[in-house]
């Protein structure tokens, strides 16, 4: 091989100076020519770029949905193999979804047969059998197909150095998403890892089209080295529109009901339709509705991460036989599985991300250069108003996202107990290594010390556990974990996603152990009675009981169902889409928009006012027995959360017992006892940040954050070994009380500053509220009205209301109390 | 409100928001499984390593209920410690605490199926304790009146005005009182559970404990 300049062959490489890498156009064996001549096809242009470059360190393709980016990532592979086909490892394939992994699997195994090429792909996720992955580990395949968990697992093993030992390349699939996640900190310091096992390892990338392919490039470069950025045709713009109705959408709610007659009509038009819904209970109540209004018997099918496995695979494998004509899905389906004959994507719900929705639109029409087809429907009338702004933005190409803060320390003390798994290790080596990771290279050895600390002896500032550390270290430095047994604990424990508790959802059988359904939240299970059905895999079920930790459910189809809150990931509107729409309220009249959605700003300029950018406006009305207030700061959702956490607190500093709120990226709703008669006190700026301070120190949102760091971190264990959960439920305790432990007794220790860190990366920067006071300079309207206002109605439906734990609940258990020992005749 | 007043085997108790029942006309007063040492045990056993403050969070709340009703007798129900190794264990400032706690005072210790031994403290061990009318064990058995027992830790979910709060609560019928668990690092077991529920008569009353004190039907 003869190493030389780039050719000029089209490429757009970012890095135009790094060039030793680049070997002459890569000419493709004789085999692979005859497989792309037999299949007609010829080798797009990213794809050569690929194959030229495969010598550099780390390359990130940018490319959309269809554009052959798996096979640019797996060709230089799939040659080096065919020229040396040596035993062992020789490319990880790491992807965000199970599925996904297996899907490749099935594809890439196509050229690789029909070639005759003696490579061996298998896949390794949670799904693969105990003595699969007993034998990957001693012999691995060529190809391993992976998950970030699934890797993490591996490198916890003793025999991690072996079974890795002459990996050649990595390639992280749709790392767009990873990037946006713990669970791509979590990978990117086991390649760390990896890169210390293999020094010549090799990282590729392939992402779809983002905002800022560069701050991908320094996650996935393996620091100081450089990464190409080679970016493949975006081809044509989509075909995308909004979907008229005969109905205008509800005034309020989620969902789109009213549009399911003209989305069946589209769904007989095309071949296959992707519905995506934002959540997966917005998902279940919609396929509910359209199965009722199916008269034609469509096979249609629904897909979402709250699932079974079992429900899940049997709706993959028809839509890849070609057996459904829709599916209804959430993000589950986001990423790329090659589901053939999509033609259209219907978007149900405001898009709340411009970003994403390029990225759906990309799942209709895997054939390259040709325009996706996609329709936007709003559930609600303020929806229109939203997909109005993201429809500008697409042709507009103005994609958004937030940059990316420093790595989480929670991650970090998991690899380091990861790496304790795997052997003995020296401090300063797994320092050294850390702070190679793109995430974590300003970590300070301070920082990194206070972590192992937390590992060894929990950190505390009373030195209790010198006896019992989970860590201790050697006569010779090294550090190793005191009893070996913890390993399985540690292991059971792998994994960043720890956001609701959830609970199984299983058909109640005779004996029980009836088939699963899928999973509910824990918190809407507390909620269910017996005889109280609900939805869940497109089916209304009746609950039976708990069976331990599962939800036993029968067959009753007679009752009104409630809906499931399942943990689905809940998206928030760019802070541009949110600009794009208060401008849209500037407007004079709207002749853009739909007239029932005109008349409803007219309606609301009239009865109220429109929020304008250089004012706040509030509104306060009664309504259910409590008494709201509206605060439309569109600051984005998680300033709009602080501001509420602020606010609340000095609500019920004045008496007005505050319940709970939710915030969304145009407002704030809050609901209480009683009214809020004067709003300028509590919009005073200096009173807001002397808020801030108190806010920081206990509330609902920093206890979440807490529970998912304390899981993270290894401080809770959410799985315990079958011999140890006889103990029963009155042994586990809530993590509240633990925050609460520790932010009275050591509020400096580790936990509670990850979750201040949390927190504000959560809930942003006060530095966003603090321009919200600045643009409003302190121009406060006030709408005291007697009933919602028509742009208040969607908040009510807003998920992820957040209860406020203060004297108004204490007043409701009195008044409850009351009321259930009078209506037991028991009270004195 | 912090205590609530109930009339039980014909005498007066005061259920208290801390979690600890009072018989003012004996002065005793009753808590149940402090599980004192938890963090120790679960980090012995190669377990998390749990923020150590739960001991002098538990005997805080103890030393404040003391200070203000100065007992006689203090009867701790059982599962005082989260076991025996806990017991000898128990760190130094703990331990001073307990022994100060414990100085001019009858201290009954009752045996639970955690510490079901005799420990390193004074006080009077037993596996059962009777100070008529009342008969003190830590396990509720089948059957029995006019007893006082502890052990499921037992909590009620209350909703109203679209809020749901789950309180550590004392479950009472004419029969008997089941008392929360009173230690910082406790879970608890719904009133609702079968267990619980068939133990209970069917006019019995949960109150809940916490920040303030409230009498629902259980």
């Amino acid at each position: 091989m003869r190493w030389s300049p780039p050719a000029s062959a089209g490429a757009q490489v970012s890095f135009p100076g790094v060039t030793a890498y680049i070997r002459a156009m890569v000419t493709l064996p004789p085999p692979f020519q005859t497989w792309f001549a037999s299949r007609g096809w010829s080798i797009h242009p990213h794809q050569q770029q690929m194959l030229d470059r495969s010598g550099a360190p780390t390359l990130l393709l940018i490319a959309p949905t269809g554009g052959g980016k798996t096979l640019a990532g797996f060709l230089p592979s799939l040659i080096e193999l065919s020229e040396d086909p040596a035993d062992g490892l020789h490319t990880l394939y790491v992807s965000p979804l199970k599925a996904l992994a297996a899907d490749i699997k099935r594809n890439l195994r196509t050229p690789v047969e029909e070639m005759g090429l003696r490579i061996r792909i298998e896949d390794r996720t949670g799904d693969t059998s105990q003595t699969q992955k007993k034998r990957q580990r001693a012999d691995p395949p060529h190809i391993l197909l992976t998950t970030p968990e699934s890797l993490a697992l591996l490198t916890s093993y003793e025999d991690a150095p072996r079974m890795f030992k002459g990996l050649q390349r990595v390639v992280v699939d749709e790392i767009h998403a990873l990037a946006e996640s713990k669970r791509g900190d979590q990978l990117m310091l086991g390649l760390a890892r990896l890169n210390s096992l293999c020094p010549g390892l090799r990282r590729v990338g392939l992402s779809a089209t983002v905002e800022d392919p560069a701050a991908i490039a320094r996650l996935l470069a393996r620091h100081p080295d450089p990464c190409e950025i080679l970016n493949a045709d975006p081809g044509p713009d989509p075909d995308i529109a909004m979907l008229m109705t005969d109905d205008p959408p509800p005034w309020a709610g989620g969902g789109g009901r009213y549009a399911i007659p003209a989305v069946l009509d589209e769904v007989k038009k095309h071949n296959t339709t992707l519905i995506f819904h934002n959540t997966r209970a917005q998902a279940e109540i919609f396929f509910h509705a359209l199965w009722l209004a199916n008269e034609d018997d469509l096979p249609i099918g629904i897909h979402h991460g709250s699932l079974a496995r079992e429900q899940r695979e049997k709706v993959e494998a028809a839509m890849v036989a070609g057996d459904l004509r829709a599916i209804v899905c959430t993000g589950s389906l986001d990423l790329g599985i090659d589901w053939g004959d999509v033609d259209l994507v219907i978007q149900v719900g405001a898009p709340k991300n411009v970003k994403r929705l390029v990225q759906r639109i990309g799942r209709a029409n895997h054939r390259y250069n040709a325009p996706s087809k996609a329709l936007l429907v709003p559930a609600n009338r303020f929806e229109i108003v939203e997909c109005h702004a993201a429809l500008e933005a697409v042709k507009e190409h103005d994609l958004d996202g937030d940059p990316r803060g420093r790595g989480p320390r929670d991650v970090l003390c998991q690899h380091i107990l990861i790496t304790a798994c795997a052997g003995p290790f020296e401090a300063d080596t797994l320092y050294a290594e850390v702070i190679t990771t793109g995430a974590y290279v300003n970590l300070t050895r301070p920082e990194f010390d206070d972590c192992l600390d937390f590992c060894a002896t929990g950190g505390y500032a009373l030195r209790a556990y010198d006896r019992w550390q989970r860590l201790m270290q050697r006569p010779d430095g090294q550090w190793q974990l005191r009893d070996p047994r913890a390993v399985r604990q540690i292991r059971m424990n792998i994994g960043t996603i720890w956001d609701y508790e959830t609970l199984k959802v299983a058909w109640k059988g005779r004996g029980g152990g009836g088939r699963p359904l899928g999973e509910i939240e824990e918190g809407f299970a507390s909620t269910l009675t017996h005889g109280d059905t609900f939805l869940i895999g497109g089916q209304v079920v009746r609950f039976e009981g708990m069976r331990e930790l599962t939800v036993e459910v029968t067959r009753r189809a007679d009752k009104e169902p409630k809906v499931a809150t399942f943990n689905g990931t809940k998206f928030a509107t760019s802070t541009q889409l949110s600009d794009r729409i208060l401008r849209i309220f500037q407007q004079e009249d709207w002749p853009d928009l739909p007239e029932h959605t005109a008349n409803w700003l007219r309606l609301q300029r009239k009865v109220s006012k429109l929020p304008e950018p250089e004012r706040l406006l509030v509104e306060s009305f009664p309504h259910d027995g409590r008494n709201h207030t509206v605060v439309y700061g569109f600051a984005g959702r998680n300033a709009q959360q602080t501001l509420a956490l602020i606010v609340t607190q000095r609500m019920e500093e004045e008496g007005l017992h505050p319940l709970g709120f939710v915030a969304t990226d145009y407002a704030t709703l809050i609901w209480g006892l009683d009214p809020l008669q004067n709003a300028d006190p509590l919009f005073d700026p200096d009173g807001l940040r002397e808020g801030l301070e108190k806010w920081l120190s206990g509330n609902a949102v920093m206890k979440r954050t807490f529970k998912a760091s304390a899981y993270i971190a290894g401080l809770l264990d959410k799985n315990f070994p079958q011999s140890a959960r006889k103990s029963g439920r009155q042994a586990t305790f809530s993590s509240d009380i633990l925050y609460d432990t520790l932010h009275k007794y050591d509020p400096n220790h580790l936990l509670l500053q990850i979750t201040r860190e949390e927190a504000l990366r959560g809930l942003i920067d006060f530095g966003r509220i603090e321009t919200m006071i600045d643009r409003i300079g302190g121009r406060i309207d006030h709408s005291i009205l007697d009933r919602v206002t028509p742009l208040a109605a969607p908040l009510f439906l807003e998920p992820g209301r957040i209860a406020i734990h203060g004297s108004g609940t204490e007043r409701v258990i009195a008044e409850e109390a009351e009321r259930l020992m009078m209506a037991a005749g028991l009270a004195s | 409100m912090n205590e609530y007043q109930i009339a039980f085997a014909g005498i007066p108790l005061i259920a208290t928001a801390s979690g600890a029942l009072w018989w003012a006309t004996e002065r005793v007063l009753c808590v149940s499984d402090l599980h004192l040492g938890k963090s120790e045990r679960i980090a012995r056993r190669g377990g998390t390593l749990l923020p150590p403050y739960e001991n002098r969070e538990t005997l805080g709340r103890l030393q404040t209920d003391l200070d203000r009703y100065d007992p006689r007798v203090v009867v701790c129900l059982g599962d005082s410690f989260d076991d025996l190794r806990a017991a000898d264990h128990l760190d130094a400032e703990s331990t001073q605490t307990l022994v100060t706690l414990m100085a001019g005072r009858d201290w009954i210790w009752i045996e639970g199926n955690h510490d079901p031994g005799p420990m390193g403290f004074g006080g009077t061990h037993m596996r059962e304790l009777s100070l008529p009318p009342l008969l003190f064990r830590h396990i509720a058995q089948p059957g029995a009146d006019r007893e006082v027992s502890g052990h499921y830790h037992p909590k009620k979910r209350i909703t109203g005005r679209g809020r749901s709060v789950l309180r550590p609560c004392f479950l009472i019928d004419q029969k008997r009182v089941i008392l929360p668990a009173y230690g910082a690092y406790t879970g608890g077991l719904d009133c609702e559970t079968p267990v619980l529920a068939d133990l209970v008569g069917p006019d019995a009353v949960a109150i809940l404990v916490g920040k303030s004190v409230a009498a629902v039907p259980a």
